[in-house]
């Protein structure tokens, strides 16, 4: 499938090709590029994105090595030091030789904990939002192309979870189940997969209608086979779009149950629990800045990435995935 | 596409039977409690007999029903009611599994060589899609058997890895020539294959199918609003208006003898090469828009605007008979045929005030084409 074309333009001046419109011209020029691929090259030349690309490459490693950065400062995430690692009266220190990034109100190393802490967010952000991608995929395909009485039954579900009140819901659930992680990420993905199935379904809706549609039915395929076959390759770049602004508003929207204590429980380190950690030290500037910038570049890192995505596949400038008219 | 030397017999080797097909398309107003608002009369009783080998014709102008007959006779739409029975085999009722075998008999070429073919896929696997879709082959196998089918449709097979937007309209319409070959079928109905091209392009494209054609043996209904391209490629013509076939015949018999007020309009329309023959023919010029077909005009569907139309036309709807001493498979549904020779830019319509008043009465009609009744 994705030989590179460069030896189809050598032979093809050989054939008589009585329609090419290339006939004189050196035939280097012509390279057939996919969609997706003239996306990458724009982006590439975006120097927003690249540097937001960093961005979240350099957060990703902080998850990654984490155990590593505990390794080397030889402090343990959930590891007390009151002697050397709080003041006399039991404040945390800022930051020094030992404690780069200062530490918390236990005498716990910051640096450590906000690394551990990325973990959570990015966890948290990529597999609710991936969840919430795929089930507001096929939930939107299914609604726009099916139609009928299953896209009356799935637009009126989508209207329900949109209209929820996602905090109350939240606080509900968690009375009852007891917080952690997991049902953080399950609150999270379940307010945000019916934005993306509207937005699909939206979208699906005007692609039923091609001809390349009833061309693919004409030939006798299935309605799955034609969903994910023909429909889905022409919103993949609107889906696209929308996974990358919607993970960080899953990691903001994590930061927020964390910081309510309704995720992650603690000890586990979490940038919203750290930020309420911080709440009653307001001398100890570090112990606040350092989740919450944390959880700054790292949000406006994505959102920038995901901005620069959709213009990448968007030569015109013009708004894909109709966000703003929502 | 050439024209059939041996003449079969009227019910001999008829690979396509279609009865009294109607499809109406149901009007609904009000988003919640949705009620029936009347129906759009797309296609209503054309009966029609497609030969084995023969090149069928299907002229009209837009918004006569043509592609929805199309998509009738491809089952892409359900029918309202009648029947079409494909190689003996009524194909009407078949759900959507059991018309999968049969998809792969009768095909279909779409009019929009930009819109037929899905921006987002390669070429090779447009045309690959008939063997995935049913099975036939895959792997290096369908690879080698696409890259056969681009080469016959004049296509570089080295071009298999391209997406469709790297292709010129006339390529593309090949593209969609080749795939719809790609599972041998009998029949294609070749949904104005060509109104989208340039001129010079058509005329490749319609050799192509014409060779294909001969070549597999196979059986077209070709549409168009372009006479001289149909009576170029078909064995026989029929003409529709407003969902029925008004005159059906022999290509040639057609274009020399138009029976049908509406006929003879339509060829007057076509140009003439010759100036000089250009000036000295008459064009009937056609007043107003074809009716709505929601609630089309009693009697012959074709009288608020022919220029022949009687008291009778108003009341009495023509059957589809031969007229004058046409030969039987020559039919025209009309009461005040047209004579060979006679001028029918010189006719009048002869009405009663209360045959035109009928028309008004219709309260959509009055509405929407309120001028010209």
């Amino acid at each position: 499938m994705m030989q590179p074309p460069i030896e189809t333009e050598l032979l093809s001046s050989e054939l008589p090709d009585i329609e090419a419109p290339h006939g004189a011209l050196p035939e280097a020029v012509v390279q057939g590029r996919s969609p997706y691929q003239l996306a990458w090259l724009r982006l590439r030349r975006d120097r927003v994105a690249m540097v937001s690309a960093g961005t979240i490459i350099f957060v990703i490693l902080l998850a990654l090595l984490a155990p590593l950065i505990a390794h080397l400062t030889g402090h343990g995430v959930n590891e007390q030091f009151h002697h050397i690692g709080e003041t006399p009266d039991g404040a945390p220190k800022g930051p020094n030789h030992i404690f780069w990034l200062g530490t918390d109100d236990q005498g716990r190393d910051l640096l450590v904990r906000a690394a551990y802490g990325a973990r959570v967010s990015l966890l948290a952000g990529l597999i609710a939002s991936a969840v919430a991608v795929v089930v507001g995929t096929v939930v939107g395909l299914s609604a726009g192309y099916l139609g009928r009485a299953i896209d009356t039954v799935l637009s009126r579900i989508m209207d329900i979870v949109l209209s929820l009140p996602y905090l109350l819901f939240a606080i509900a659930l968690v009375a009852i189940v007891g917080p952690s992680l997991k049902i953080a990420i399950a609150v999270i993905a379940f307010f945000s997969w019916a934005s993306v199935a509207r937005i699909v379904r939206g979208q699906v809706l005007t692609l039923r209608e091609r001809e390349f549609v009833e061309a693919a039915r004409s030939l006798g395929a299935s309605s799955r086979r034609i969903m994910f076959v023909d429909v889905l390759p022409n919103v993949l770049a609107q889906i696209v779009v929308l996974a990358s602004l919607l993970i960080p508003s899953a990691i903001v929207f994590e930061a927020t149950l964390s910081f309510l204590g309704l995720g992650v429980p603690p000890p586990t380190p979490s940038w919203g629990n750290m930020i309420s950690g911080s709440e009653n030290y307001y001398e100890a500037w570090w112990f606040l800045l350092v989740p919450s910038l944390l959880l700054l570049i790292t949000t406006l890192a994505f959102n920038l990435f995901g901005d620069a995505v959709r213009d990448a596949f968007d030569p015109r400038g013009e708004m894909l995935g109709n966000r703003g008219k929502e | 596409m050439t024209a059939q030397s041996d003449q079969p017999g009227p019910s001999e080797d008829v690979l396509l039977r279609i009865s009294d097909v109607r499809k109406y398309f149901p009007i609904r107003s009000g988003s919640l409690f949705r009620r029936d608002a009347g129906s759009v009369r797309a296609v209503d009783g054309v009966s029609l007999e497609v030969r084995r080998g023969e090149t069928l014709g299907l002229v009209g102008e837009t918004g006569c029903g043509k592609s929805t007959l199309a998509r009738c006779i491809t089952r892409l739409y359900d029918l309202t009611s009648g029947s079409v029975v494909f190689d003996g085999q009524d194909i009407s009722t078949l759900n959507a599994r059991e018309m999968r075998p049969v998809r792969s008999n009768v095909q279909m070429i779409f009019q929009d060589p930009y819109g037929s073919l899905n921006p987002r896929r390669r070429v090779g696997s447009i045309i690959g899609d008939p063997f995935a879709i049913h099975g036939t082959a895959s792997g290096a196998d369908r690879k080698r058997q696409v890259q056969e089918l681009m080469e016959l449709v004049g296509l570089n097979p080295e071009h298999y890895n391209r997406f469709p937007a790297e292709f010129s309209g006339g390529q593309r319409q090949r593209i969609g020539v080749a795939r719809a070959l790609a599972l041998r079928p009998k029949l294609i109905v070749c949904d104005e294959p060509v109104s989208a091209l340039d001129v010079s392009i058509q005329a490749q494209v319609i050799n192509l199918l014409a060779d294909l054609q001969r070549e597999f043996n196979l059986t077209y209904i070709f549409i168009a609003h372009d006479l001289s391209v149909v009576r170029h490629v078909s064995d026989r013509v029929a003409v529709m208006y407003l969902g029925k076939v008004v005159e059906l015949s022999a290509a040639d018999d057609l274009y020399e003898h138009p029976r049908h007020p509406y006929t003879g309009a339509l060829l007057s329309a076509v140009p003439i090469a010759d100036p000089d023959l250009s000036d000295s023919r008459e064009r009937i010029i056609l007043v107003g828009d074809v009716p709505s077909p929601t609630n089309p005009p009693s009697g012959c569907r074709f009288h608020p605007r022919c220029p022949k139309a009687r008291h009778r036309c108003v009341e009495d709807d023509p059957a589809l008979e031969p007229q004058f001493v046409d030969p039987a498979d020559h039919t025209a549904a009309c009461h005040f045929p047209v004579a060979d020779g006679e001028d029918l830019a010189a006719a009048r319509p002869q009405l009663a005030a209360a045959d035109r008043a009928d028309d008004a009465v219709d309260p959509d009609l009055s509405v929407l084409h309120g001028s010209e009744s």
